[in-house]
């Protein structure tokens, strides 16, 4: 599996004028800090795990400024994740502004190879191949259990406990368990 | 490239169809068939309120008096919604919610595809990439529905039979531009609804075909919704929506 894995960047911060020139140590802590904040639904990963962390840089201000993608459209727990990391810098004493950014999509692309082992691990299964358009009707992805391995699972509902996942029972072991959607 | 003030009205069309729909599907939770469709179908509400609120913030910030998603959502009188009939009809049984969830599906999907490859608004074409995603899977779960209820048993078979006589005089509206969709057209920001007739034609016939289902010859189509003119039941789904913020306007979480 091919798998763009696209870290959250300081980049754009190191053009801002003299800060250039020094280490930016502050900046540097707010990528570390902002990084490491799990994401509330599924707390085994982390923001930057999944890859909706986009970037933390320094606004033209001066500023601090993380930059957060959702997963999906409506998903109820953006804010409750924008409104972590913002307590969590406030916590290392940082001054940030948090910015919502749509664009580009996010997609379960960008999920970390260390964020989908950890979601195995967790026993959630990682998304299947990569991000595409249409799917034939009754198309059907082999998901493989992620406690026992089998590749013999059947999909339970294509919708599940959160709109990233899908819900699956292993016909091997007989758990049940998340399938979390490639999208 | 920002779109112009004067595509305000045409985003509003498109968030209503998104916000009305959403509605109607959050109208189900705690009336299923069965539990996977629950959360199927509050997931695919949710999916289309999402999309809303994106445009409903962008619309607000073109025209730039101050209106917020939720002015937009709560505090409009019913004329000023512009969704069109489709969205709004009530859910009636579970095959008329599969149906008209694949006729709105068939259509979105190509439709955010399409501005996502070629709007001229930076914003509109982020919001799509990520809805085409969306209406993809709502596509493809309410297409297998409509085909297992089609090719089902006789009482299953019948009811979607009665769905397509009762919602499918309502496609029609997907395919018109309005005056103000025209003005969003011609700026490039959105693609004209009837170039993706022939991919919605094919669409719905696939499905069609497996669910072993006729397509009805209608001669005149329903509209009015993109001129605000609603149907008896947009009232009551208003009277619902709005409840919280007339009861006690401004009341926040």
């Amino acid at each position: 599996m091919t798998t763009v894995s696209q870290s959250p960047t300081m980049s754009e911060g190191r053009d801002n004028g003299a800060r250039n020139d020094v280490a930016d140590f502050e900046l540097a802590r707010a990528l570390e800090v902002a990084s490491g904040v799990p994401d509330p639904e599924v707390p085994c990963v982390t923001v930057a795990d999944l890859g909706i962390l986009r970037s933390v840089t320094r606004d033209d201000a001066g500023l601090i400024v993380v930059r957060l993608t959702p997963t999906y459209s409506g998903c109820p727990a953006v804010i409750a994740i924008e409104m972590a990391v913002q307590s969590a810098l406030l916590d290392a004493d940082i001054e940030a502004r948090i910015e919502r950014v749509i664009s580009p999509a996010w997609t379960t692309d960008w999920i970390s190879e260390e964020g989908r082992e950890k979601l195995r691990a967790y026993g959630i299964a990682p998304p299947v191949g990569s991000s595409g358009g249409r799917r034939a009707f009754f198309a059907e992805d082999v998901i493989a259990c992620p406690r026992c391995g089998s590749a013999h699972t059947t999909k339970v509902s294509e919708f599940g406990s959160t709109a990233c996942k899908a819900h699956y029972r292993c016909d091997d072991c007989a758990e049940p368990f998340d399938y979390f959607k490639c999208i | 490239m920002a779109a112009p003030e004067t595509c305000v009205p045409a985003i509003l069309e498109i968030a209503d169809d998104c916000l009305i729909l959403g509605h109607r599907l959050s109208e189900w939770c705690g009336h299923a068939p069965i539990l996977e469709e629950e959360l199927a179908l509050a997931n695919m509400g949710l999916d289309l309120l999402g999309q809303a609120s994106a445009l409903y913030a962008h619309a607000g910030k073109l025209e730039g008096k101050g209106r917020s998603e939720d002015d937009f959502a709560f505090l409009r009188r019913e004329r000023e919604y512009r969704n069109c009939l489709l969205v709004e009809r009530r859910n009636g049984d579970f095959a008329h919610t599969m149906l008209r969830q694949l006729y709105f599906a068939a259509f979105m999907q190509p439709f955010w595809r399409t501005v996502a490859a070629t709007s001229s608004d930076e914003t509109l074409r982020g919001i799509a990439a990520k809805a085409e995603k969306e209406m993809a899977y709502h596509l493809r779960h309410s297409g297998e529905w409509v085909i297992r209820m089609g090719d089902g048993s006789d009482e299953s078979a019948a009811r979607m039979a009665d769905a397509v006589i009762e919602l499918h005089r309502y496609t029609g509206e997907l395919f018109m531009a309005s005056p103000a969709r025209a003005a969003a057209i011609a700026d490039g920001l959105l693609p004209d609804p009837d170039t993706l007739r022939a991919e919605w034609d094919e669409t719905v016939a696939t499905v069609f075909n497996a669910a072993k289902l006729e397509l009805p010859e209608i001669r005149v189509m329903q509209k009015g919704g993109r001129d605000g003119n609603h149907g008896e039941d947009m009232g009551h789904l208003l009277a619902e929506l709005q409840f919280m913020q007339r009861a006690y306007p401004g009341h926040t979480w």
